[in-house]
């Protein structure tokens, strides 16, 4: 069918679809619910932007862009910020690839270890590396004053220091999506090429490569989009080096200069955009790998002594480098005064645990309450999208996805502008922030619920249709039930994503309802860098708790089946 | 002829369980020798290590003990890449990101054949096997059996030492199965290339072997031609797993002379001839196919009761109950025979000549 016929058939059905959906009160008013959700709470944010920008004295213009564009303040951000986004896509997926490829295919030892190394920065708050960066090598540092004692100098504020930390930030989210995909690559392909007599070497140029090389594409897409939207560590890191996202930021709330903050989060937003759509409907489409319901043979594993122990030495750095990274955190945290004096005490955490103890009050009480929320609503959309009909179920779609590919900034001036006049005044409650919580990361739950729901038979939910349930009840007692993991490991990913948030949420924070993170934020820019480390470290002591009682919760219920966080983090590239 | 070609020597493999710290025998004192240009089938159930066996032979894995030779060279230490055994696998295996042609050409390019040379040798064994003009299709826009039909030229036109099938055709319906079987059979003769084929599906045996080798557990269970191993079963377990549905009668050796024993049988003495191995005393099993057995209303050695009648045209196949143990029975041109009806009192007489026994 050409694409005209298809539509004018999409036409057609939809009369029927609209008059099926009047039958079933419970569906119609569930899909107008959601629809407006997302209108209200992802379209209108970002189109307040847009107006801001484009409106002048009423009617569309393009002038902010030329005036923008002709500042030099405002060029060099952006060059920055692709420069930098495309050095750390680059560097985190080669890294990412070097994990991924030694777990898959090399017969080294300490597999599982290394996979959790691979993962940890996942759940850490993003900007601990920066944190890091300056334990290890500021100007105080650890490294470079202990140690070295000043002979050398790291340039770590700038562009250098802002690539290691990203890198070793974002790489995780190669090495997932690259683990995924060389491990659904049939093994018996391999193993066909080296029976018709190519070398191993041969083997990887000719077939392992080139297999993987949409998913080498996706992960370096994925990376920019979260260099490129990164605001923690720029916030820390960045220097004389401004970046897009912080800029914005600074634009705003340093110059309460709405309409030219608002016009750099457009140009942040244009290059994510095109990663995303680059990622998400050219990318995937190339892919090759298939996962296919057959059990696979055993994949044959690298043992030739000298690759073997190679890439085992890489990995093996590689992970020292993050151990020293974190560890050089959680050293920090019991020091008394960073670079004066390091006896070891623990003031910081009596600090965090009573002045501090309202940031972590509001944080676990936000990240619990939007949490569930945005888990149910979440299963609610795969669910409409998966298994009903209905007109503007495609565009639904689309903008449940659309959240991954906007910046936190962008998103966080959107609300600041959508939700600073009559008829919704939110900024400075609560509500707020559960509300940009739950819309943020919805769109990971939202994709593992359609793949989870992809994966199940269709004639079961019909089959309950056919006994006489109505759709509330077979998406309460059939659907749900079977979409059990998926929906915990959405939980799982937003409370994470929620605990660790600081882009969007920081444009709408009061004094009333406080974060962790930007406590952190206050406290390095304050210097106190032993209590942003004492902070780090509880941020992850409640994260492994939160995540250890929904795997516990998913024992209980689920019947012992493995929490697919990592799944969900991987099917951000699919 | 007589010597061999692909000399398998107590080949053992065990595989340590990858989460268990448990160790599984695949295969077992596996010792085998094949001719050039045989047909050797490796069947049995899933789970029998006929698979294992077949990738020990690639070189896919190392045995735990014993050798492997082909052509009087010890392969053992030989890796996958270097052997002269070509797989055609059970997925296939064809590079999704090459068409028809790089698939084909993928071997001989690494053996720097010239150019010219390789496209020779590709576009005539895609002729072979019925590909000619489609060497520049994607292999995602083939269907089942074309896909097939590549995997089985990328492999023969290296023209390996010996071909290895891994079960290539259970991925195709029932028709395309018998039609590429026989396609199989006509092109290794052709080509008169050596092959082990592996497949849990007999009669896919039957029709492609030389000879086939049964495998249970890790052990083999008998060699023999398609005609030995169902006319002749050595142990219960190939009595059992060949043939459709095989009767089994408990006896006793009661007389022995030269190869001649007498059986009691539920109370019937009978004579078979040629079990020089067999003594007095011996516990028998008498394998009786369902075809071995004649149905008579009112005359035969056993009586019985009829069970259950399937008609199926051109055979019937019954379900007979006697001394409380049920048998099959199929008799072929009911139109000549008659039919019995489920109820009916019927007499069984054993077809005496090809009735085999096997020691309990």
């Amino acid at each position: 069918m050409t694409k005209s016929k298809r539509f004018v058939a999409y036409l057609k059905r939809i009369p029927s679809d609209v008059r099926k959906l009047l039958k079933d009160p419970f569906l119609l008013i569930g899909i107008i619910l959601v629809n407006l959700f997302l209108f209200l709470f992802i379209v209108l944010p970002l189109f307040k932007i847009f107006q801001l920008s484009f409106e002048e004295k009423g009617q569309f213009s393009l002038g902010i862009f030329s005036e923008l564009l002709s500042k030099n303040y405002n060029v060099q951000p952006l060059i920055h910020s692709l420069t930098l986004g495309i050095a750390v896509s680059i560097l985190g997926t080669l890294i990412g690839f070097i994990f991924a490829y030694a777990i898959t295919r090399v017969d080294i030892p300490w597999k599982r270890f290394f996979n959790i190394m691979a993962t940890f920065p996942i759940i850490a708050p993003p900007f601990m590396m920066s944190l890091s960066a300056i334990l290890l090598f500021g100007k105080q540092g650890f490294v470079s004053k202990l140690i070295l004692r000043d002979i050398i100098q790291f340039k770590i504020y700038g562009f250098y220091g802002l690539l290691v930390v990203e890198t070793l930030t974002y790489f995780s989210t190669a090495y997932l999506t690259l683990y995924g995909v060389l491990q659904a690559i049939d093994p018996a392909l391999e193993d066909a090429a080296l029976d018709l007599g190519a070398s191993k070497g041969k083997v990887f140029r000719s077939i392992t490569l080139p297999l993987a090389t949409p998913g080498i594409a996706s992960a370096i897409l994925l990376i920019f989009s979260q260099s490129l939207a990164d605001f923690g560590n720029p916030m820390i890191l960045a220097g004389n080096y401004t970046i897009l996202a912080t800029q914005a930021y600074l634009t705003i709330v340093g110059m309460y200069n709405m309409k030219g903050g608002a016009a750099l989060a457009i140009l942040l937003l244009i290059p994510s955009l095109f990663a995303f759509c680059l990622q998400k409907y050219w990318v995937s489409r190339k892919s090759y790998v298939t996962v296919t319901g057959k059990p696979s043979s055993t994949r044959i594993k690298m043992d030739q002594p000298l690759t073997k122990y190679s890439i085992f030495g890489l990995c093996l750095l590689l992970t020292g480098i993050i151990f020293l990274f974190y560890g050089m955190i959680f050293f920090g945290s019991f020091v008394k005064l960073w670079g004066a004096n390091h006896t070891l005490t623990m003031d910081n955490y009596k600090h965090v645990f009573t002045v501090g103890w309202e940031f972590i009050k509001d944080t676990l009480l936000l990240s619990s309450i939007a949490t569930p929320i945005a888990g149910i609503l979440a299963m609610i959309i795969a669910f409409l999208v998966v298994r009903k009909n209905f007109p503007g179920k495609r565009l639904m779609e689309l903008v449940s996805l659309l959240t991954f590919a906007v910046p936190g900034t962008v998103v966080g001036i959107g609300y600041i502008l959508a939700f600073n006049q009559p008829p919704l005044i939110l900024t400075g409650t609560a509500t707020i922030i559960i509300l940009l919580f739950i819309f943020r990361d919805i769109a990971v739950g939202v994709q593992t619920g359609i793949a989870e729901l992809q994966q199940i038979d269709p004639s079961i939910e019909e089959a309950s249709t056919d006994l006489g349930a109505d759709s509330s009840f077979t998406f309460r007692k059939i659907t749900l039930p079977l979409i059990t993991p998926a929906f915990y490991s959405g939980l799982a990913f937003t409370f994470v994503k929620c605990m660790t948030a600081i882009s969007a949420v920081i444009f709408v924070v009061s004094g009333k309802w406080n974060l962790i993170t930007i406590a952190i934020l206050g406290s390095v820019e304050n210097s106190d860098l032993s209590q942003a480390a004492a902070f780090s470290i509880v941020i992850i002591v409640f994260i492994l708790l939160a995540l250890w009682l929904i795997q516990f919760l998913v024992n209980q219920i689920g019947g012992g089946r493995k929490l697919k966080f990592e799944k969900a983090e991987a099917l951000q590239s699919i | 002829m007589n010597e061999a070609y692909l000399e398998i020597r107590n080949l053992t493999k065990e595989f340590l369980s990858e989460y268990q710290e448990e160790k599984v025998v695949a295969v077992k004192d596996f010792s085998l020798e094949i001719h050039k240009g045989e047909f050797i089938t490796l069947l049995g159930p899933s789970g029998c290590g006929k698979t294992t066996t077949l990738r020990l032979i690639g070189g896919f894995e190392n045995p735990t003990q014993g050798d492997i030779f082909l052509d009087r060279v010890r392969i053992n230490d030989i890796p996958a890449n270097k052997r002269d055994t070509c797989m055609v696998f059970q997925s296939y295996a064809l590079f999704p990101h090459m068409n028809i042609y790089k698939n084909v050409a993928y071997g001989l390019e690494l053996r720097r054949l010239s150019k010219r040379e390789i496209k020779e040798k590709v576009e005539k064994i895609l002729e072979l096997v019925g590909l000619t003009g489609l060497s520049h299709r994607p292999i995602a826009q083939l269907s089942g059996g074309q896909q097939q039909r590549v995997a089985l030229a990328r492999a023969m036109v290296n023209e390996p030492k010996v071909l290895l099938f891994d079960e290539p055709l259970s991925n195709l319906d029932a028709k395309l199965r018998i039609r590429m079987r026989i396609f199989i059979r006509k092109i290794q003769q052709e080509m008169n290339i050596t092959s082990v084929y592996v497949t849990h599906d007999q009669e896919e045996a039957m029709t492609l072997s030389d000879r086939i080798v049964v495998m249970n557990q890790g052990e083999i269970e008998q060699v023999g031609t398609p005609e030995e191993i169902y006319a002749r079963p050595k142990t219960k377990f190939v009595a059992d797993f060949i043939g459709k549905q095989t009767n089994f009668l408990t006896g006793e050796v009661v007389e022995k002379a030269g190869g001649k024993v007498k059986v009691n049988v539920w109370g019937k003495i009978m004579t078979f001839d040629g079990y020089d191995g067999f003594h007095k005393g011996d516990k028998v099993i008498l394998v009786v196919r369902p075809e071995m057995i004649n149905l008579s209303s009112n005359e035969g050695t056993f009586e019985g009761r009829v069970n259950l009648v399937t008609y199926l045209g051109s055979e019937v196949i019954y379900e007979v109950a006697a001394n409380h143990q049920l048998f099959t029975i199929e008799v072929s041109n009911p139109l000549k025979h008659g039919i019995h009806h489920r109820g009916d009192k019927a007499f069984m007489n054993l077809d005496m000549e090809n009735i085999y026994l096997i020691k309990e």
